[in-house]
């Protein structure tokens, strides 16, 4: 602008020229377009998952039929005799979610309900960041520690456990989504507004009355949204199980022994080096579609979920 | 309500005084208060035990010849070079993708954005794509990259890769410290005669810089400590040779040639070495993964601070 009166100065100090006008339209106009491509290239990512997991598995099925896939109960690609029982990967993941879920969940509803209603704001703001450093530290090192640590220390007070397990690696995914739970569901707690607080106050209620008869309540749905996207990580975890529960496939009933999950087993078959369109190159991607559909239905319902609280408050 | 009216009709059947009645409500708050405590307390040891436990295997590995030594087959002599060489390029790579892209579609969505089916869809999507477990990126970047584009197994893919896997935590960022610009700031920059992108560019995004730095650096943390993605790639484990320099004495004094490079980075070197039976591996495993532990939880803390900081400033 100021550059631009120098300009017109002679005529009249505050005529803005059109060519002036039309460069900052063009410019305006340009940067719109480029944010926008930017915001949609999100959407590109997720076609390009989808084109890539369901095209890949497409030339899978063609060779195996779905039906064998869902109900087999061996998976064995890299074998002599092939099976491609999805559902042994899948016990195997369900196992250690299950496990986690049974760690995560009432210690992170404890938590949340200790943080939102009972804590002091100053003990809130000293605990919540240690909480995050958890979610900060790699998956990997928890894998370390689940094999090297916890398991040697498990297997003095649990006889039989074995080396490989999936106990172990449970317990460490449910430490490792508890500050995801934490965040999500303190958050709906939070939301909750404090006029119903103080209402039940007012008719004697205690604290613990307060968070269990009107917070929770309220907050219903955003902790669910919690303990399902807390779900969605524990089945999407892959560095602690492929270190820690071994990779035999068969279908996981004793968590106390090793088996594969579906995220190990595609660690497992990366690390070789398989020929690009052999069958077991492709079991990968009909894993990978398998986790993806199941974390996606998770997600969705969850952000459903959380959508709702916020429009009820 | 009726509850409280069964608990009173129970305590006069009791003969509880109101005293006694408020003294046990005492009793049952401080009983939930102390497993609250206990909870708490229980998590931060495990963390603590997560940490002494690294520091106690592998404090005593670290020295020079670790940090400058190639990967070896006898632990002794094996170090990192190659493993935290790779870990700086691949970030560098990341950050250079994923921030750019990250703020541009974080300003979209909080500034321009229209309620509409298409801001709806891309909402959904990112929140999605937040959700998305890491390996599933490893097979599109496998399956895209590798084997559509056949770009290799290089620097540059796992770069592009673990950008887009940190994509959603930026993007959240942005729009979380744009939202909290206060409106009168946009309100003061079109009262002047700012146009909408003299707005964002001149006023919002300065503003919003300290809260984006802190995605960003939460973002760069995540893809250090990424191991599963960069598995599927194919990345190869024994690299005993470091990528070509970026930068070189002649003109045009960069190269672009290192982007090209085979690579290995400090988690998968990690994983590589616990996977070996020798005790000694697992001594350098625990050293590469206290290395791992210090930068990624160094990071988290800085952003932690500069939050904190942040939050500070607004009050």
């Amino acid at each position: 602008m100021v550059s631009q009166s120098h300009a017109t100065a002679a005529a009249d100090p505050f005529e803005v020229s059109e060519a002036f006008l039309k460069r900052r339209r063009l410019v305006d106009l340009t940067m719109r377009c480029i944010l926008f491509l930017a915001a949609s290239l999100s959407i590109l990512v997720t076609a390009g998952i989808v084109y890539v997991l369901v095209s890949e598995a497409a030339h899978f099925f063609a060779q195996v039929s779905i039906v064998d896939f869902l109900t087999d109960t061996q998976w064995t690609p890299v074998f002599q005799e092939k099976h491609f029982g999805i559902m042994t990967l899948v016990s195997g993941t369900l196992m250690t979610s299950a496990i986690a879920l049974i760690v995560a969940v009432p210690a992170g509803t404890i938590l949340s309900i200790y943080l939102s209603e009972f804590a002091q704001p100053q003990v809130r703001e000293a605990i919540k960041p240690i909480l995050e450093l958890i979610s900060g530290v790699p998956t990997v090192a928890f894998g370390y520690f689940a094999l090297l640590f916890v398991t040697p220390l498990f297997q003095t007070f649990i006889p039989g456990l074995s080396g490989f397990n999936l106990l172990v690696p449970g317990i460490v995914i449910g430490i490792m989504i508890l500050p995801f739970i934490v965040s999500v569901s303190e958050d709906a707690m939070r939301a909750v507004p404090n006029s119903l607080r103080e209402g039940a106050y007012a008719l004697g209620f205690t604290r613990l009355q307060t968070s269990v008869r009107v917070v929770i309540p309220g907050a219903f749905s955003g902790i669910t949204a919690a303990y399902i996207l807390g779900m969605s990580r524990a089945v999407g975890e892959t560095m602690v199980v492929a270190i820690a529960a071994g990779q035999q496939a068969k279908i996981a009933v004793n968590p106390l022994e090793g088996a594969a999950t579906i995220t190990a087993y595609i660690v497992q078959i990366s690390l070789g080096d398989l020929p690009h369109g052999s069958i077991a190159y492709l079991t990968i991607f009909a894993a990978g579609l398998t986790l993806f559909v199941i974390t996606f239905l998770f997600n969705i319902l969850a952000f459903w979920l959380r959508r709702k609280y916020r429009e009820v408050y | 309500m009726t509850e409280q009216a069964i608990v009173t009709q129970e305590a006069q059947a009791r003969a509880l005084s109101d005293d006694e009645i408020v003294r046990k409500a005492h009793r049952s708050e401080t009983r939930f208060a102390l497993i609250g405590l206990t909870v708490l307390i229980v998590t931060m040891i495990v963390l603590m035990a997560l940490i002494v436990d690294f520091a106690i295997d592998g404090m005593a590995r670290i020295d020079r010849d670790f940090l400058t030594s190639f990967p070896s087959r006898r632990p002794g002599e094996a170090g990192i070079l190659s493993a935290w060489v790779g870990t700086a390029l691949v970030i560098l790579v990341t950050a250079a993708m994923a921030v750019p892209l990250g703020v541009a579609a974080g300003l979209y969505l909080e500034e321009y954005a229209r309620t509409n089916w298409i801001t709806d869809l891309i909402e959904i999507n990112v929140s999605n794509l937040a959700g998305v477990p890491s390996i599933i990126y490893g097979l599109l970047a496998l399956g895209l990259f590798v084997q559509t584009f056949q770009l290799g197994q290089t620097i540059f893919v796992a770069g592009l890769t673990l950008a887009l896997l940190i994509l959603p935590i930026i993007i959240v960022a942005t729009r979380e410290a744009v939202r909290s610009i206060p409106l009168e700031i946009r309100e003061a920059a079109y009262g002047l005669g700012a146009d909408k992108w003299q707005t964002v560019s001149g006023y919002i995004l300065p503003a919003a810089r300290p809260g984006i730095l802190t995605g960003a650096i939460v973002g760069m943390s995540r893809a250090i400590g990424e191991t599963a993605p960069i598995i599927t790639i194919g990345a190869l484990t024994f690299i005993a040779f470091l990528p070509p320099s970026p930068i070189q004495s002649t003109f045009p004094y960069v190269n672009a040639d290192w982007l090209n490079s085979p690579f290995t980075v400090l988690p998968i070197q990690m994983f590589n070495w616990i996977s070996r039976p020798q005790a000694g591996f697992h001594v350098n495993a625990a050293a590469t993964g206290l290395i791992l532990l210090a930068m990624t939880l160094l990071m988290n803390g800085l952003a932690i601070w500069l939050r904190y900081k942040i939050r500070k400033g607004i009050r």
